[in-house]
């Protein structure tokens, strides 16, 4: 381990999230109001910090993979560490563990919050808390990388470790290009986002802070009851399409920006993705007409709504779907798991792994058939080696496994089993919302300071796809020597 | 630029390592997974799994725009096809490796149908450096620039030597004023010299020069300047049939000793005036009886590197003057820089550098060319040779009044036929050929070399 390497990039990560901050601050001096203050202090805070981590020198400045890991997942502990310091020196949050989950939601653009009132929250602390979620959507390090002009080939670690999906891989030869080009779409389309939320009359202010969590997959919203405050068909539809959009895996937008159109209709992926959202539409939409809505349009509004925002786990509601027959409740809560694709904004298990956990049931199906028989499993033509079917099975189960072991430690508090289930669903699939207390309307501030932890970790090991936070771990991990 | 390589093997990943180092968006393509799991970890680059003669493959990589394709895998026929494909599906530039010595009499013919900017034959380009090592006795390694007007050799100071202990400004009163120290290696640290360094035993010293000067240079300081007579060759592979014809043409006479009976009786017949011995070559019998303390040089060339720098000490140990040996894996030059042989080259490293030296050279075919590449001391610095053009901004002023970016020494001027070893007064006039030598820094513009703020 590179332990000095670690600290110096951890300097640096610091020393980018003080200049994240610096977009909110000029929001809060817009507004005057009194959360200019801490933001300064925030910002010089991190400053001081990651002045003091970068002077570490390191005796080399080579990064391997375990170091690459370490860096991810240590970086987005310390950045909601510190991006959580505004909502505590403001008093907007006056508990910091409180805070914490609240910054850790945002970064992992989750969307859950302990916050019973948001209205009344000051402008900069709203844009801040909205703000993080498009920043932790495409990856805090991505950016740095896509900045800083001095990355290593080895860099491909931290990209990889940080990016969701079973093999994250470039867009073109260099790393930092493939950063830049990522961020550039990214930036392209929040801004046709924000244009288009403009056009159908939202105010500047609200567009941004829905835009940035819509572009981010997260789900702040600034009213108490999200999307649905506005009452506006035309806001709705937007805000569906697109966060279907930024859950598709940003290398077909790449593809076809460069003019394969059809990538989008050959990836086996995107396929699956569009299905399983237009398979739950019809379905709830049918369950819904006449049991809680009148009219087939009003369900379609509803159920195409929070289909799109439950699977993109983005987490924004224009109903209360708590109230709703226990079949599309039940839709919902395994859209929650199985997410959207890899290489998006969004969180949950991905599409992809569903394709490729499919395909090696059936190739097991096959094999009792024919014990000697010998089978590639194949996706988008390609073959997918053995090493990526196993790491997708262990994924799986990893999953499943701390889930299981969150639902065992929520449930401490004593709430209801749907409640503590779907509130850990939720959170390590980045999601937002879940059922019961935990519902579109409610919130997560009566669970205990214990409960929280549990959820801010479920939730960074749901973003980074649990091995490089399992990884911090192993004790092995820690020794300056590996045996 | 937009480069593609075909095959990850030695040459492939030696390669996409040094441009991928430039600043060029190289992709990889290559059908063994575990050969590209070390490239896609270590080097910025991008890998695709398959064939890289495959049309969609190719696409996928996106040879429409791409600038360059090289094809290096161990098929020449693969490689020509692949740069055939290549160049039919939009590639501008393409590179093949053709070692075959069949197919080499027939480059100029196979170039032009397949459309080949270069030709790079590693074992043929290993031997015309060896070659060149040869015709200089004492010297290390040898490059030479501006079509061999300026060399640039490198030697080793040992104790005995009278530059030991002197001063660089002492050096054109003592010794020669007509060659330059352009750059020292001592122990790990790799220096640009001032006036005031003082030479010390065990340095690693680049001289640069007119090639008579050098050798008067050589002589002056000691080294007994001998002409390589007789060459002892261990291993018949490919080099040693490129060598052996190679010495021939320069007057030196050589023996191959091979192991295999057939492979013995090829060469015979292939290279008629060279002595070709059927032996093992790290039998000690077989050496002595075939004279090795007699021998003016001798050059390891086996498949294998241990066997190929044992052999190279024994040949030391028994006094012959000049020793060469081939190493396939560069991975402990450190250690093998401190045993004491004249010269260890590798093949793939000779190769990797005569592409990168054309890459350049396309890279920069409008402004200030440059026209030789060479990296020296390991890689860690260059000598580069550009031509100062109308574009050029420092023209006509002299050297001294220059604010030159740290690390940067000119170190000879091409003049017509004149050669400059530049002092303070001397200038850079359009049209001269200009060598620097460069630590730590690659330059593709040779206005970049004055300092922010220096002459404009």
């Amino acid at each position: 381990m590179n332990f000095r390497m670690i600290l110096r990039t951890l300097g640096i990560v610091l020393c980018g999230e003080a200049a994240l901050m610096i977009p909110s601050l000029i929001v809060s001096l817009i507004y005057g109001q009194e959360d200019t203050r801490a933001f300064l202090i925030s910002i010089s805070i991190l400053l001081v910090v990651s002045f003091i981590l970068y002077r570490v020198k390191p005796v080399t400045t080579e990064i391997y993979a375990r170091d690459g890991f370490a860096i991810v997942s240590l970086s987005w502990f310390l950045v909601a560490f510190f991006g959580a310091l505004p909502f505590v020196l403001s008093g907007a949050i006056p508990s910091f563990i409180d805070a914490y989950f609240e910054t850790v939601s945002g970064f992992t653009t989750t969307g859950a919050t302990i916050l019973k009132e948001v209205e009344s929250l000051p402008r900069g602390i709203l844009f801040w808390r909205s703000f993080t979620h498009w920043v932790g959507g495409m990856g805090v390090l991505v950016l740095m990388l896509a900045v800083l002009p001095s990355v290593k080939a080895t860099s491909i670690h931290i990209m990889q470790a940080e990016s969701p999906g079973p093999s994250p891989g470039k867009l073109v030869p260099k790393i930092r290009e493939t950063g830049k080009i990522l961020y550039l779409i990214y930036f392209a389309m929040t801004a046709i986002l924000i244009a288009c939320l403009l056009l159908a009359g939202m105010p500047l202010y609200d567009s941004l802070v829905h835009a940035f969590g819509t572009a981010g997959t997260g789900g702040f919203s600034m009213r108490n009851t999200s999307i649905g405050a506005y009452n506006n068909v035309a806001i709705e539809v937007i805000i569906t399409i697109f966060m279907f959009i930024f859950g598709v895996n940003f290398s077909l937008y790449y593809q076809s920006l460069k003019g394969n159109i059809r990538t989008f209709l050959r990836d086996g992926e995107f396929r699956l993705y569009l299905g399983i959202v237009l398979a739950s539409i019809l379905l709830i939409t049918l369950d819904l007409n006449a049991n809680v809505f009148n009219t087939i349009g009003e369900s379609l509004r509803h159920a195409s709504f929070q289909v799109s925002t439950i699977i993109s786990t983005t987490g924004y509601s224009t109903t209360d779907f708590n109230l709703w027959p226990s079949f599309s409740k039940a839709i919902l809560v395994l859209l929650m798991f199985i997410g959207a694709s890899a290489g998006s904004t969004a969180g949950g298990i991905k599409c992809i792994r569903i394709v490729l956990l499919f395909k090696v049931i059936r190739r097991e199906i096959l094999k009792i058939v024919h014990p000697r028989s010998v089978h590639v499993v194949k996706v988008n033509g390609k073959a997918v080696d053995e090493e990526m079917l196993s790491g997708v099975t262990v994924f799986f189960f990893a999953f499943i496994m701390i889930f299981a072991s969150a639902v065992l430690l929520v449930s401490l508090d004593g709430k209801d089993m749907v409640t503590n289930f779907t509130a850990v669903a939720t959170s390590i699939g980045n999601v937002g919302p879940g059922l019961g207390i935990v519902g579109p309307m409610g919130n997560f501030s009566s669970y205990s300071l214990l409960s929280k932890i549990v959820f801010s970790f479920c939730m960074i090991t749901g973003r980074l796809e649990i091995f490089p936070v399992l990884l911090l771990f192993a004790p092995s991990f820690w020794k300056r020597v590996n045996i | 630029m937009k480069i593609i390589i075909i095959g990850d093997g030695k040459v492939g990943y030696s390669l996409a390592e040094s441009l991928s180092k430039e600043n060029n968006d190289v992709t990889i393509i290559d059908k063994d997974p575990e050969a590209l799991k070390k490239a896609s970890e270590f080097l910025d680059v991008m890998c695709i799994r398959g064939n890289g003669v495959s049309t969609s493959i190719l696409m996928e990589a996106g040879v429409s725009e791409a600038d360059l394709l090289i094809a290096a895998t161990t098929s020449d026929e693969m490689n020509m096809v692949c740069c055939l494909t290549g160049k039919k599906l939009g590639a501008d530039h393409t590179i093949a490796r053709i070692r075959d010595p069949e197919y080499a009499s027939e480059l100029s013919i196979l170039k032009r149908d397949l459309g080949l900017d270069m030709v790079i034959n590693p074992e043929q380009a290993c031997a015309n450096e060896i070659a060149r090592v040869l015709s200089y006795p004492s010297a290390v390694n040898v490059e030479s620039f501006s079509k061999g007007r300026v060399e640039l050799v490198e030697i080793k100071v040992t104790a005995e030597m009278s530059i030991a202990g002197v001063k660089l400004q002492d050096i054109a009163g003592k010794v020669s004023s007509s060659v330059l120290i352009g750059a020292v290696q001592r122990a790990d640290e790799v220096i640009i010299p001032k006036g005031n360094f003082q030479i010390m035993a065990d340095d690693q010293i680049y001289v640069i020069g007119k090639p008579s000067n050098i050798f008067d240079f050589c002589v002056r300081i000691g080294i007994y300047a001998q002409k390589v007579r007789n060459v002892m060759i261990i291993g018949g592979g490919r080099i040693a049939y490129y060598l052996a014809g190679y010495l021939e043409e320069i007057g030196m006479k050589s023996k191959i000793i091979e192991i295999d009976r057939d492979r013995c009786l090829e060469l015979s017949e292939l290279l008629p005036s060279t002595l070709i011995i059927n032996g093992d070559g790290s039998d000690e019998t077989v050496l002595y009886s075939e004279s090795l303390n007699d021998m003016d040089a001798f050059v390891s060339l086996t498949g294998r590197d241990e066997e190929n720098l044992m052999a190279a000490l024994f040949a030391k140990q028994n006094g012959v003057h000049k020793v060469v040996a081939k190493i396939n894996r560069v991975n402990y030059t450190s250690v093998i820089k401190t045993l004491g042989i004249d010269s260890v080259l590798s093949p793939k490293q000779i190769t990797a550098n005569g592409i990168v030296r054309f890459v350049r050279g396309l890279k920069n075919a409008l402004e200030n060319p440059v026209e030789t590449l060479y990296k020296i001391v390991d890689g860690r610095a260059e000598a580069v040779e550009f031509i100062a053009n109308q574009s050029t901004k420092f023209l006509n002023v002299p050297l001294k009044d220059l604010r030159l970016v740290q690390g940067v020494l000119v170190a000879a001027i091409v003049r017509k036929n004149e050669i400059i070893i530049p002092h303070g007064k001397d200038v850079i006039k359009q049209g001269d050929s200009v060598i620097l030598i460069v630590k730590d820094k690659q330059f593709s513009d040779f206005n970049d070399i004055i300092a922010p703020g220096g002459n404009d």
